[in-house]
């Protein structure tokens, strides 16, 4: 099924709706955005310069730093009066980037949301539990109006005490689930733990897994534990932008389809800020083309994709971006080489002796990046050779995928720790030369 | 004829090995002879219990790592030369040891527990030598 007819549009007709909005937005921002005005009297570019839909590029970029540098609300195009709701990121690192939204917004919002979650089967029948935190993060509520907005039995049970969540999943006949991937792998854990088989006792057919990359070897990881013929869809957004509902994959699960009446994305590379041509991986800048409360233009994202314009089979005609890589602030360098985690993930999650958990450290040692990878053991074993075989089986393969050597830790099970939200499996100890 | 060794995964650190015995400890599991080899990441500590599956299931639920495996638990007189007579029969079948340990029987004998890589043919070259075999039975009364 299809939410919208705007996901079925021609090329030509996307691209009317695209340049009506974008000329709008360029030119509510230059009369309401002061920060915005001295950035594209800075480039030299004014509103009447938007013409055609290639004139984009001579817009500036924005970035989380200017978020920051705007803090709170310095970028916003509306006065604070006409924003009904406010979201934040977590702010690991300085100040939150705030995000507020009007009336218009929510209800954009929760259309965007509607049609990602109808692309990744979502249906009025479904019993839809969300285990993303409710607060701040625009996550769960993102997900919670938009499935809501289709007719889904709402079961806003947000992160935490999965043993209550397993419950839940049982005693509602839960059919769908809103988590991150590893927390949707952890639940299946605890589910097994409480003598419970997730795939004949509970009835989670779909998994709309975000705010976490996706790669294919957790997706087999999610069947192997939820069963075969559940439907595992990554979908894409983040708060700056509006939340989850930019960009969601279809059950064909070849790239995540584009909201594209709401969002211009184009890809760019990340040195020189240069504009590819359709098809090639770059960095995913997206403009907000309808958004009022912070409609940002050309925002960086640093997530690293490619754009697919070919009709999809399952009949929409919006442009997809590929399932991420990785994000280019996640990429790590480990002796020169540049590494993602979740090329790591995928080693980790094809070696049968160890769980899918994994936490990889960085020290450096006499000038020299050392990394070690700590997994959990699953096999039972009495054989000092079975360990060390396993041991070698990480290496070498970690070897071929990244030319690099680990030190491979094995621990128990259970013992790594484990996310609700957004995993954080990195610690980089490195310090300096 | 063979005895159910209870193998569990440690990592080397601190209070691991305690936490093995405090769960065997909660279930009223006695150990009668363990085995620990000094290893730098982790190790396996091999344990005859007189409840192997109680000693197991306590351990699956404490989040360790073990599995059971089979052994064989020797009985040997105290004597100059018994220990490698017996090996001599075991060798001679070529069989390999893979490890071997003391048994505390609490009499006046010097047992051991061995693992070999053909259990069933060193039993049988062990029989033919007239060699005493301990039974999971007399483990579970020690």
């Amino acid at each position: 099924m299809i939410w919208s007819k705007e996901e079925t549009l021609t090329r030509q007709e996307i691209e009317e709706i695209q340049l009506t909005r974008l000329k709008e937005t360029v030119n509510r921002v230059w009369e309401k955005v002061p920060a915005y005005r001295k950035k594209m009297e800075e480039a030299g570019v004014r509103p009447e310069h938007i013409e055609t839909l290639r004139d984009l590029a001579k817009l500036p970029f924005i970035t989380k730093q200017d978020m920051r540098d705007n803090y709170p609300f310095g970028l916003f195009a509306v006065p604070k009066e006409e924003l009904v709701r406010i979201h934040a990121s977590s702010g690991t690192t300085g100040k939150p980037t705030v995000v507020g939204y009007t009336r218009r917004d929510l209800a954009m919002w929760t259309e965007c949301v509607s049609r990602i979650a109808v692309m990744g089967g979502a249906a009025k029948e479904d019993v839809a539990q969300i285990c993303f935190g409710y607060g701040m993060f625009t996550g769960a509520l993102g997900l919670h109006y938009g499935l809501e907005n289709i007719g889904a039995t709402m079961v806003p049970s947000s992160t935490g005490n999965s043993e209550k969540q397993i419950m839940y999943m049982k005693d509602f006949g839960t059919t769908l689930l809103v988590a991150t991937p590893s927390y949707a792998l952890r639940l299946a854990e605890v589910a097994y733990q409480m003598g419970i088989d997730p795939k004949k006792d509970l009835q989670v057919k779909i998994g709309l897994v975000g705010s976490e990359l996706l790669t294919e070897a957790m997706r087999a990881e999610m069947h192997k534990l939820w069963g075969d013929d559940m439907l595992v869809t990554s979908n894409y957004g983040m708060s700056e932008l509006m939340g989850p509902g930019v960009s969601g994959e279809c059950r064909y699960m070849d790239g995540m389809h584009i909201n594209e009446d709401y969002f211009i994305p184009e890809i760019i590379d990340p040195k020189t800020g240069e504009v590819l041509p359709p098809g090639e991986k770059g960095e995913l800048v997206i403009t907000c083309i309808y958004k009022e409360g912070l409609p940002l233009i050309r925002y960086r994202t640093k997530d690293v994709t490619r754009l697919i314009y070919e009709p999809c089979k399952c009949g929409r005609t919006t442009c997809r971006m590929e399932n991420l890589d990785g994000r280019t602030d996640d990429m790590l360098k480990i002796r020169g080489v540049n590494v993602f985690p979740s090329q790591i993930e995928e080693v980790i999650l094809g070696v049968e002796e160890i769980g899918p958990h994994y936490e990889i450290i960085l020290t450096r040692k006499d000038h020299t990046d050392r990394m070690e990878i700590r997994v959990e053991l699953l096999k039972a074993t009495d054989s000092y050779r079975e360990l060390e075989a396993v041991e070698k089986k990480i290496k070498s393969r970690l070897r071929v995928m990244l030319g690099l050597d680990a030190r491979i830790s094995l621990e128990s099970p259970n013992t790594l720790q484990r996310f609700e939200g957004k995993a954080k499996r990195v610690r980089d100890l490195r310090e300096g030369i | 004829m063979f005895i159910k060794q209870l193998s569990v995964f440690i990592e080397n650190r601190e209070g691991r090995l305690e936490e093995v015995l405090q769960a065997l400890k909660d279930s009223a599991v006695n150990i009668v002879s363990l085995s620990l080899a000094d290893t730098c990441e982790y190790g396996l500590l091999r344990l005859l219990v007189t409840n192997p599956e109680a000693g197991q299931e306590a351990l699956k639920g404490a989040g360790f790592s073990a599995m059971l495996t089979n052994v064989l638990a020797i009985r040997l007189s105290h004597q100059v030369g018994k220990l490698q007579e017996l090996l001599q029969a075991i060798c001679g079948e070529n069989i390999n040891i893979e490890y071997m340990y003391a048994l505390s029987t609490g009499k006046d004998d010097a047992s051991i527990v061995l693992k070999a890589s053909d259990l069933r043919k060193a039993a049988d070259a062990l029989a033919a030598k007239g060699v005493e075999i301990v039974t999971s039975e007399e483990i579970q009364a020690m």
